[in-house]
């Protein structure tokens, strides 16, 4: 499926949770979706599964718009990192009207996942602990087989554990399917290795859409001396440089072998790290 | 097989280099199976189309070969495409640097050829 974001703008009043985006996901990949708190990574995500309207623009899931169309919504399925399910549901019925709701449901895997997590099928929702209702929100998503998987900082309350269970089972029936999976998480450094692509979003703006690898190919921190490290990023376009007793460390858009042959020591800067530097920069300027 | 990968170098480059690693060092030899896209993926906790990427490279340098419905195997003349082409890069990765440290160190060139043969030396014995 495509899902193509043309200059959507969401305005609550006079603040723009998300301003004139636009790009284009094009086809089943593991996306992740990083921003910090308030970029719009959740609002982008109530449009994209039809739960709200747009203010301006629009988002086209092959050529169709989610809001109020239950055809297209029956291939979305959203996790929220809290109250997906009424309160007063057990288990078991919650599993139940999903698996009415999504076409593709896997009920097998729903089994094998409730087993997983030790979860009460005759537990009610209210009854359950954060980390548990989690674990639910996680079989739901997965089960749900939707051909786009949204997971917004799905696991509230889980441990580390438990986490690495999810990444493992999510990476499990990715390569079993294929399927849009839209990742939303501040646990980057757990789960970048996973991204295919990455986007971040910042004060309601897209500030980089890039291969995640060609991420780690592209930018580099650089350190030497403060002339050799000027020298070298003169016309480039630097993140951030920071100096201290006579060196510096910059980082910017370059290979590593660039830099190497310039006679610098360089690294590469993990995705978590890039995010941060990126959206501090925007916040500056 | 390395633990987990390093977050800062592209990962697919990572995979790349390490089955390199394990061709020139006879861990695999030509004609025998490599690990599928998908086992790769399972053991880092990947992307697999990270982990096709650095494959496909190998691929298409005549390291790998894909056979239909059984996977990928070393050819026949890999190991030596690889020493070949790991003989070209000795002296950018290895070279440039310790001549690099040397001037900083300010070791001379007659002091340095000595520690490059007193190494010969000690492996002899």
């Amino acid at each position: 499926m495509k899902i193509e974001v043309k200059g959507l703008t969401k305005r609550y009043k006079d603040n723009y949770a998300l301003n004139n985006v636009s790009f284009t996901l094009d086809g089943p990949k593991i996306y992740g979706l990083l921003g910090r708190n308030g970029a719009g990574k959740t609002t982008f995500m109530d449009i994209l599964s039809g739960q709200i309207l747009a203010s301006n623009g629009k988002i086209e899931i092959d050529g169709e718009e989610p809001f109020d169309n239950q055809k297209l919504t029956e291939s979305i399925c959203l996790i929220k990192e809290g109250h997906n399910f009424k309160k007063d549901l057990k288990v078991k019925n919650v599993l139940k009207v999903y698996s009415f709701f999504y076409p593709k449901w896997d009920q097998e895997l729903a089994d094998k996942l409730i087993k997983e997590y030790n979860l009460n099928l005759n537990s009610k929702v209210k009854t359950l602990s954060k980390g548990m209702e989690s674990a639910l929100g996680i079989i739901v998503g997965l089960s749900s087989k939707a051909p786009i998987t949204i997971f917004d900082e799905p696991y509230i309350g889980l441990d580390a554990a438990a986490r690495k269970k999810f990444y493992e089972i999510m990476l499990e029936e990715y390569e079993a399917e294929k399927r849009i999976i839209i990742f939303s998480t501040h646990l980057i450094d757990e789960v970048s290795l996973l991204f295919e692509e990455v986007l971040i979003l910042q004060e309601g703006s897209l500030v980089l859409m890039e291969e995640a690898d060609m991420l780690r190919n592209s930018t580099c921190a650089v350190s030497g001396t403060i002339e050799e490290v000027e020298a070298f990023i003169s016309g480039k376009e630097v993140i951030e440089k920071k100096q201290l007793a006579g060196m510096m460390t910059a980082y910017v858009y370059s290979s590593i072998q660039e830099a190497k042959m310039h006679g610098l020591n360089a690294e590469g800067v993990p995705i978590q790290e890039l995010m941060i530097y990126l959206t501090e920069r925007k916040k500056g300027a | 097989m390395k633990k987990s990968l390093d977050e800062n170098k592209p990962i697919f480059l990572q995979i790349k280099e390490q089955l390199e690693d394990s061709i020139i060092n006879g861990n695999i030899n030509s004609g025998e199976r490599v690990p599928s896209t998908n086992e790769f993926a399972a053991y880092y906790k990947i992307n697999p189309a990270t982990a096709a990427k650095g494959i496909n490279e190998l691929v298409a340098e005549e390291i790998l070969v894909k056979r239909r419905g059984v996977g990928m195997f070393v050819t026949e003349d890999a190991k030596g495409i690889l020493i070949e082409k790991r003989k070209k890069t000795f002296y950018e990765h290895y070279m440039l640097p310790l001549k690099e440290e040397a001037r900083k160190l300010r070791i001379k060139e007659t002091e340095l050829m000595e520690m490059v043969k007193r190494e010969d030396a000690a492996d002899e014995n």
